[in-house]
């Protein structure tokens, strides 16, 4: 039996612990223990046109960042297991279907799931339409793919981030390459897909032309059906017209099958091709793959991303499990997921407990991240979407040892070269002559 | 002088591919009266198969111009083994049902096709375009063109041609003349009708097909290519006049010339030119421009 003083020796220590423990829950508002995972749903194409040439080039590196995090086996600083020691548990979500069916999609992730957070969106139209829902929903949505520059530009947002450059850098990019290496450019002419990507990137590309060297004549702008597969006709035009240089931002299947066609035509040999995504088909193409096409990958990715050793890394995990290098789509998806690894455990530096959402969103604004891809930056959109900078080469030789064509002549512009400052529009910025842009 | 020139090879170049995807579905609506939505996945299955054979082929460093033979070989192939299973398995037990559950029937055969096409293939894409540019290229009004693109103008006219002459001059053709009149009498008159029905998908399967396999070495062969098809062949088909060979070449030739002439001059136009040219049509002539003569029956 215990005298008195024994049991309040015995029990004070665990009193004070646990009203201490009562403050500081009081005081953090709801800090809790860790959970057992943080669910994350990662909505990519599993099937359709898009499948294949972004999609599971995505999925793919989704699945093995994750098992790796959770194995603990990434280097600095990613190298603590999951995020911050909890495990990541995916729930993979096909985007195939069209923006209403996708808007279902995440409130079932969000309300019948619970996901922690959302990852996804390569097509423009469903980010457009799920990140109303977010915020009504109160969900934390990282898109990690789509084009589009009218997200931040148009609304503002308190749950949605964008953990990598929106479509202006890629063409804006392209505008100042070309310039580099042709600096007597006469004549653009321009072969995009009839939807909102294909036209805002050539419109981009154009005005952005046009501005930097007013004299640029534009010969043709064909604007063929998205998947119509068949480019005959409009290769005829481009040929007939002989621009200096032919802008695409075709993927997929389609950039394949425009340049099948062309290339037996000769359409690199009179005009110089200028590919937005261009990185997607080198290590498709192969030795198909003529010399002298200027090929971008969306920002520092794929073949123009930087020899850092999280992308010596990330390549050889990659190309170990799934025999083909990652190509931007795979390089996007692993900012998002570093994105939010680096955002989580910055909010749980700062907090007692397992961060709050509110804590996560206030840590997500205004990071710098590292990634295969360099540092990136939130910097737009009020800390809620990314800069990058962008690289642009042109093929040179085959190499037989990677079974692709390797780039030369690489230039790289860093991000406040091709992105608009924070506040301004895209399309405002380059009308005024890009105000603001700090360029080597 | 040039861009007419451009224009018209383009429109044939353009035509002759229209033709050669839509020809089968106007010869199974013709004899069979059934609007096959699957139509595109049986095109989906030539180029796939053709990709097959054009990629095995080539990795065995036979004699290369051998790649062309093998595209055709694709069509008999998916005709030969998809048509008669088709039709018996599925067609012939809705040929007297409602136009509607023909229509659905075929739109979830399409749906099953599509699925079966990624699961024997998978979603990754398939490259056989070693035969496109196999043929050399020619200068033609001061820009090059694949001889490729001509011999598929070779092809599509043979295909009709040929189709032609097996409908109106063949025995086998005029019992199918016979049977499009009056399959009840026909029967009466010991036309084995089964035997008409299974024979024509197939054929109709096969040159869906032969479409497909003389895509393939265009394209970058992707899972979606079949409803890409289906749209403008069912364009061309009703332009035509629904059932009508003739009605399909022409209607062929016309989107062809209209879509080449408005890449050349008005690009932005490019999107509506089939529907234009469909909507002025069917405006004119609600039945197409050759409908197949309606048998009055009292």
């Amino acid at each position: 039996m215990c005298t008195r003083s024994e049991a309040v020796r015995k029990y004070v220590p665990v009193l004070v612990a646990v009203v201490m423990g009562m403050g500081l829950a009081a005081g953090s508002g709801a800090a809790v223990l860790a959970p057992s995972a943080v669910k994350i749903g990662i909505v990519t194409f599993l099937s359709g046109a898009a499948a294949a040439p972004f999609g599971i080039p995505a999925r793919n590196a989704a699945e093995v960042l994750i098992e790796e995090l959770n194995a603990g086996r990434v280097p600095v600083p990613y190298s603590q297991r999951g995020i911050a020691g909890v495990p990541i548990q995916a729930v993979f979500v096909d985007e195939a279907g069209g923006a209403d069916k996708q808007v279902a999609e995440f409130r079932r992730l969000v309300l019948d799931e619970k996901v922690d957070l959302v990852i996804g969106y390569i097509s423009s139209a469903d980010c457009l339409a799920v990140a109303p829902v977010a915020e009504e929903l109160r969900a934390l949505l990282v898109m990690f793919d789509c084009g589009t520059n009218q997200i931040f530009e148009e609304a503002r947002y308190r749950y949605v981030f964008r953990t990598h450059g929106h479509q202006i850098l890629d063409n804006v990019g392209a505008a100042r390459y070309i310039l580099r290496v042709k600096p007597d450019l006469r004549s653009i002419a321009g072969i995009n897909q009839n939807y909102a990507w294909g036209q805002d990137s050539w419109a981009t590309f154009r005005d952005s032309v046009r501005q930097l060297r007013p004299e640029v004549r534009v010969l043709v702008e064909q604007f063929p059906r998205l998947f119509a597969g068949e480019y005959s006709a409009e290769i005829s035009a481009l040929l007939a017209a002989r621009p200096d240089v032919i802008h695409t931002s075709f993927w997929g299947g389609d950039l394949e099958s425009l340049l099948i066609q062309g290339f037996p035509r000769g359409i690199y040999l009179q005009s110089t091709l200028v590919l937005t995504t261009g990185d997607t088909v080198l290590p498709r193409l192969g030795r198909d793959m003529p010399p002298g096409v200027v090929t971008g990958a969306r920002g520092p990715h794929g073949a123009l991303a930087p020899d850092v050793p999280l992308n010596r890394w990330f390549k050889t995990v990659y190309t170990g499990r799934f025999n083909v290098r990652p190509i931007y789509p795979s390089y996007h998806i692993a900012q998002a997921i570093f994105g939010v690894k680096a955002a989580y455990e910055r909010a749980l530096s700062r907090s007692a407990g397992w961060p709050t959402k509110e804590q996560v969103i206030a840590a997500f604004e205004g990071i710098s991240f590292d990634t295969p891809s360099g540092t990136i930056s939130m910097t737009l959109g009020r800390g809620h979407q990314a800069v990058e900078s962008v690289a642009y080469g042109i093929t040179g030789t085959y190499n037989s040892k990677t079974r692709e064509f390797e780039l030369t002549r690489v230039l790289s512009f860093p991000a406040e070269c091709v992105n608009p400052p924070d506040g301004v529009r895209s399309a405002e910025w380059i009308a005024r002559g890009f105000p603001g842009a700090r360029c080597p | 002088m040039a861009t007419v020139t451009i224009i018209a090879l383009d429109g044939l170049i353009f035509a002759s591919w229209l033709f050669l995807v839509s020809a089968g579905l106007t010869l199974v609506y013709g004899v069979l009266r059934v609007l096959n939505i699957a139509h595109g996945s049986l095109y989906a299955l030539g180029a796939y198969t053709a990709a097959t054979l054009v990629i095995a082929y080539s990795h065995r460093g036979l004699w290369p111009p051998g790649t062309l033979a093998v595209l055709p070989l694709a069509a008999v192939v998916v005709g030969a083994a998809v048509g008669p299973l088709v039709e018996r398995g599925i067609l012939q037990r809705i040929y007297a049902r409602e136009q509607i559950l023909q229509l659905l029937a075929t739109f979830a055969l399409f749906l099953i096709l599509e699925d079966a096409v990624k699961l024997i293939w998978g979603p990754s894409p398939y490259y056989a375009y070693r035969p496109y540019a196999l043929l050399g290229q020619v200068r033609l009004g001061g820009v090059v063109y694949p001889v490729y693109s001509f011999l598929l103008v070779l092809v599509a006219l043979s295909a009709g041609a040929l189709l032609w002459l097996f409908v109106t001059r063949s025995r086998f053709g005029r019992l199918v003349q016979a049977v499009i009149h009056d399959p009840e009498i026909s029967t009466t008159l010991g036309i084995n009708l089964s035997r008409v029905y299974v024979l024509t998908f197939s054929l109709g399967a096969a040159l869906a097909a032969l479409g497909g396999a003389f895509t393939a070495p265009m394209i970058s062969v992707v899972p979606g290519i079949a409803v890409e098809v289906i749209v403008v062949a069912f364009a061309v088909v009703v332009i035509g006049g629904l059932g009508s060979l003739p009605g399909a070449a022409v209607g062929a030739l016309l989107i062809g010339l209209v879509r080449a002439a408005a890449i050349h001059l008005v690009p932005v136009l490019e999107l509506f030119t089939i529907y234009v040219v469909m909507a002025v049509v069917l405006l004119a002539r609600p039945h197409g421009l050759f409908p197949p003569p309606e048998v009055r029956r009292i």
